[in-house]
């Protein structure tokens, strides 16, 4: 009985996060030329919100921030779905790990 | 060439902390070495696979395919830590005084050394399958061969050195507490992998954050420092973890704990005899 609950329980917050998603605030990344546009991105504070990475290299990117702790792998020539906060107020710093001189952007939650 | 060097230099470091803790917690066993290179082995060949599946992984369960297939391998490590950490518990005495022993029960398959070996193959393929993606990129983009053919033995070099440093490190234990801190290297390892698998599942909106950032430590020690970094693989330290993540790392190591105290207090083998004739050898 217990564990039925505890499944129930989890189950019902599974529900509820994927239902959030729907009605998410949805932002656009675009890697080219090994670069991000738009390289700040600005993003409301205490909200849960996706951004789609899009890659229009020939070659994969890594995107990825040490500030609000995301890593996802971008192949060329496609698009991935990345979740990010609800985040304070600030700036937070992202890049491509495979091109770390030129990929580089801000995230700026206001 | 620096760059390439950098990055195969971190990644290759996350591997090698892993491999050396496992290689310290094998410590006596016969024929490790070729464990240990074997999983190693077995591992290159997965991150291979993985990175030239990586499309279909992407692709996979409505866009999440990356991250449930990462956390699938970091929960799949913890639950094999798991099983030796206990099993070591109930059987450490025995372990350093009958090494010989040891290594046939790997052989026969019977013991959960096979366990920490795979725990070897799945750090490396999951370390390894980013550095082939980010190699495969830099040549289709034109890094330059010189690039690549120093910058990649560079990056490994360094990455093995700091395993090595570890490892030698922890040799210096006295053989008293030895096994006892390998135990707890391997259970702060497992508890630091599973809160990088729970956050990889709050990346893919599978799970709540439940408080984005429990605090922020990132002015005295930064995520993307190479000490916050071992850190981070060693007892998975992050600046600044997600609830759930939190969660996750109390979850493991208490289970553990319980765990072990439970298989210690598993009544005791007759062999009195065996363990005094065996000291006397000694």
């Amino acid at each position: 009985m217990k564990r039925g609950l505890v499944a129930g329980l989890i189950a019902m917050s599974l529900v509820a996060v994927a239902a959030s998603a729907a009605e998410m605030p949805e932002y656009k990344l675009v890697i080219k030329d090994h670069k991000f546009e738009p390289a700040q991105l600005a993003v409301p504070a205490n909200t849960k919100f996706k951004v789609l990475v899009s890659n229009q290299d020939s070659t994969p990117s890594e995107f990825e921030s040490n500030e609000f702790n995301r890593e996802k792998i971008v192949l060329p020539n496609s698009e991935v779905t990345v979740f990010i906060g609800p985040l304070d107020k600030g700036h937070y710093k992202f890049f491509d790990d495979f091109h770390q001189d030129t990929g580089n952007g801000v995230l700026i939650v206001q | 060439m620096l760059g390439v060097a950098l990055l195969v230099f971190r990644e290759v470091l996350e591997a090698a902390l892993i491999v050396s803790i496992v290689a310290a917690a094998t410590r006596g066993v016969v024929r490790r070495g070729t464990y240990i290179g074997g999983g190693i082995a077995l591992g290159v060949l997965g991150a291979i696979v993985v990175a030239l599946c990586a499309g279909a992984i992407a692709e996979s369960l409505n866009g999440s395919g990356q991250e449930l297939f990462n956390a699938s391998v970091l929960f799949a490590a913890v639950l094999m830590i798991a099983w030796h950490v206990i099993w070591m518990s109930s059987h450490s005495r025995e372990l350093v005084q009958h090494m010989q022993s040891v290594g046939s029960a790997v052989r026969a398959g019977s013991s959960s050394l096979t366990m920490l070996f795979a725990v070897v193959a799945l750090a490396v393929l999951r370390e390894g399958s980013e550095i082939v993606l980010f190699l495969y990129g830099m040549a289709a983009g034109g890094a330059g061969i010189n690039g690549l053919l120093v910058g990649i033995p560079l990056g490994i070099a360094g990455g093995v050195a700091v395993g090595f440093a570890l490892y030698f490190g922890l040799l210096r234990i006295p053989l008293r507490y030895f096994f006892t801190a390998t135990n707890w290297m391997l259970v702060l390892l497992a508890a630091g992998l599973a809160s990088t698998g729970a956050r990889f599942l709050v990346q893919a909106n599978w799970l709540p954050a439940m408080g984005n950032q429990l605090w922020d430590t990132s002015a005295l020690l930064s995520n993307g420092s190479v000490v916050g970094q071992a850190l981070h693989i060693l007892i998975g330290y992050d600046a600044h973890p997600a609830g759930i993540q939190m969660a996750f790392w109390l979850a493991v190591v208490v289970l553990l704990l319980i765990g072990m105290r439970m298989s210690t207090r598993a009544p005791p083998r007759a062999a009195p005899v065996a363990v005094d004739s065996t000291r006397s050898a000694a």
